[in-house]
């Protein structure tokens, strides 16, 4: 379970351009369950993941992942919360460039330690889980959209998280190519997994298989439930 | 202990792929690298060995030479003048010693002739040095024709050709007997080019070399130190030279090393930044990292040093010929004995390797330690 209490987050505090995006956030993540985080450009729903997926840290209020405070936590211990309970989807996918499909999988998993060999079959197994095996040696950047965003979806599980967390996933997807991100989210669940989603794509959170919507404004959380 | 192995293969197996997948680029710099190493190494290496030369060349000099003058000019010594010079107290010995240049008209090409103490060898024979050998094509057994003061021919046998220890000294040197040498130059018996003394008591040759100029006025002694400092002063204007162009090197280097140092591109931040968001620790993009410039850096100071070997001792550092022509006591074709210092390969590699990996490290570990939200947004 995610919980988070009066969380704030200021960019630039003290200069000019200093900028809340965050502003006293109080919110419950039920795990396995999907959350939508939802609302308009601006309105925090970003930050609000990174700060869950401990991608930084709040400028002030705590986070709890099943009852463990991240928010103190040195640099290294959170990396490892990272690595072992976080999946991310990022909105432009964050692939990179110029390595091949497989490498782009497997990066998540290099610094665990776990033997190439084994990594690598994990990988392929992912790649063919998501029909991409004839693309496993292509680089990234020859991947349609569809692809690149199955394949950032498969780099999210290389290491087995509880949590995948999801930045405006079908934002650069056709409908048909939504629905069938929203065919493997569900799937994730299926699974056991918490998935955590931020989109202000109707298609997706106002989908019946939604657990929970948080609606978003202004840095503050409008309405939950 | 085996995962640690496992992520540092993981690790490496990322940085090479990084470095493929910039290939051009890193091709460039590793071009441009290898030269200044090249430039650094070639400079050192061959200054190093000169100074090695020079020292081969001095170790078995005599303490004290005496030369007779006239009007200025060297002259032939009377040998009489031994028994007068043996007659200076601490003096423990006076040698004759004949040698001479021939310059060889057909090839242009001047040698120096000398006789050397106990030359074992029958009249009619020589010992050649390599430079002459490899000029002439002539080898051991094979007849070399010289023509007397006379205007007469001579013919020697070459029998043997001189070491290698040092080319710089025997490249161009012909050993023969002392009765051909006065038939070849037509110089008279009871004569020497110069006089050697060694003397008893080293601290006493200042006192020495005095007494000589006292007895015998139209003579000039010559003592060990200052044909030293005369060596020293001719190398140091030329190594002037030398440090100029070490001294262009190491700025070259010093600004390929703060262009990496300076600063990350966007591309390469937000890379840095989607590897921590993927659950790299700082460390690790460190170590990717650190890597990136051990083997970039690593392969061009091999490279360069080879390079810069191969240059200095094999191609006589053609590179650097218009400031070695001229040089008195160099010739414009000599090769150098191989002589590389492992303190000098070392010092090489802590200007070169270490800096540059520390100026790849510094801005990456700036960019890993921001939040990698931060990075990529």
């Amino acid at each position: 379970m995610l919980r988070l209490s009066n969380v704030r987050k200021i960019f630039n505090a003290g200069r000019p351009n200093e900028w809340v995006a965050l502003d006293g956030v109080n919110l419950v993540i039920e795990p396995g369950k999907i959350t939508a985080l939802t609302g308009p450009s601006g309105s925090g729903k970003t930050t609000l993941l990174t700060l869950m997926g401990c991608m930084a840290r709040p400028t002030s209020g705590r986070i709890w992942l099943d009852g463990q405070e991240m928010t103190s936590l040195p640099e290294r211990f959170l990396t490892q919360i990272r690595r072992e309970s976080f999946g991310f989807i990022f909105q432009q996918c964050n692939l990179i460039k110029g390595l091949t499909t497989l490498d782009n999988v497997m990066l998540p998993a290099y610094p665990t330690g776990e033997p190439f060999k084994s990594l690598r079959q994990r990988a392929l197994q992912l790649l063919d889980l998501f029909s991409l095996t004839p693309k496993a040696n292509a680089k990234v950047e020859w991947l349609s959209g569809g692809e690149a965003q199955r394949t950032a979806i498969a780099r999210s599980l290389i290491n087995d998280p509880r949590v995948i967390i999801a930045d405006e996933p079908t934002a650069h997807l056709d409908t048909h190519l939504s629905n069938e991100f929203m065919e493997i989210v569900q799937q994730l669940n299926r699974e056991g997994r918490t998935i955590i989603l931020a989109s202000h794509d109707p298609l997706v959170h106002q989908a019946e298989w939604i657990s929970a919507v948080v609606m978003m404004r202004d840095g503050r959380v409008e309405e939950a439930g | 202990m085996n995962s640690w192995i496992e992520k540092q293969r993981n690790i490496l197996d990322f940085t090479l792929s990084c470095l493929w997948r910039r290939k051009g680029k890193n091709l460039t710099f590793v071009i441009v690298y290898t030269f200044i190493v090249f430039l650094l190494a070639s400079v050192m290496f061959l200054t190093d060995a000169l100074k090695h030369e020079a020292a081969f060349v001095l170790k078995d000099a005599p303490e004290l030479v005496v030369q007779r003058t006239l009007a200025g000019r060297h002259e032939l010594i009377p040998a009489a003048y031994i028994r007068s010079l043996s007659a200076i107290r601490g003096v423990a010995a006076v040698k004759p010693r004949l040698w001479g240049y021939y310059f060889y008209s057909s090839l242009k090409a001047n040698y120096t002739v000398m006789v050397p103490d106990g030359f074992g060898h029958k009249e009619g024979n020589i010992l050649i040095g390599r430079g002459i050998a490899r000029t002439h094509d002539i080898h051991k057994g094979d007849s070399m024709w010289f023509a007397r003061s006379d205007g007469s021919a001579a013919n020697f046998t070459i029998a043997g050709l001189l070491p290698t220890e040092s080319e710089l000294i025997s490249s161009d040197l012909i050993l023969m007997g002392e009765s051909d040498f006065r038939r070849l130059f037509g110089m008279p018996e009871g004569y020497a080019t110069d006089l050697t003394l060694t003397v008893r008591n080293p601290k006493e040759l200042t006192t020495i070399a005095t007494k000589i100029v006292e007895i015998l006025p139209d003579t000039r002694p010559i003592i060990r130190d200052e044909i030293l400092r005369t060596y020293e002063a001719i190398f140091n204007w030329r190594q002037g030279i030398m440090v100029a162009i070490l001294f262009g090197a190491l700025l070259a280097f010093a600004i390929l090393a703060w262009e990496k140092a300076s600063g990350l591109s966007a591309d390469e931040k937000k890379e840095i930044g989607i590897l921590k968001a993927i659950g790299w620790e700082t460390s690790d993009v460190i170590l990717v990292r650190f890597w990136e410039g051990v083997v970039l850096s690593l392969t061009a100071f091999v490279a360069g040093v080879l390079l810069a070997y191969l240059h200095v001792f094999f191609s006589s550092a053609v590179l650097f010929e218009p400031i070695l022509k001229g040089w008195s006591v160099l010739y414009p074709k000599f090769r150098l004995t191989p002589f590389v210092s492992i303190y000098q390969v070392t010092t090489l590699f802590f200007l070169t390797v270490i800096p540059y990996t520390v100026a790849t490290i510094v801005p990456s570990w700036k960019a890993a330690i921001i939040d990698p939200d931060s990075q990529m947004r």
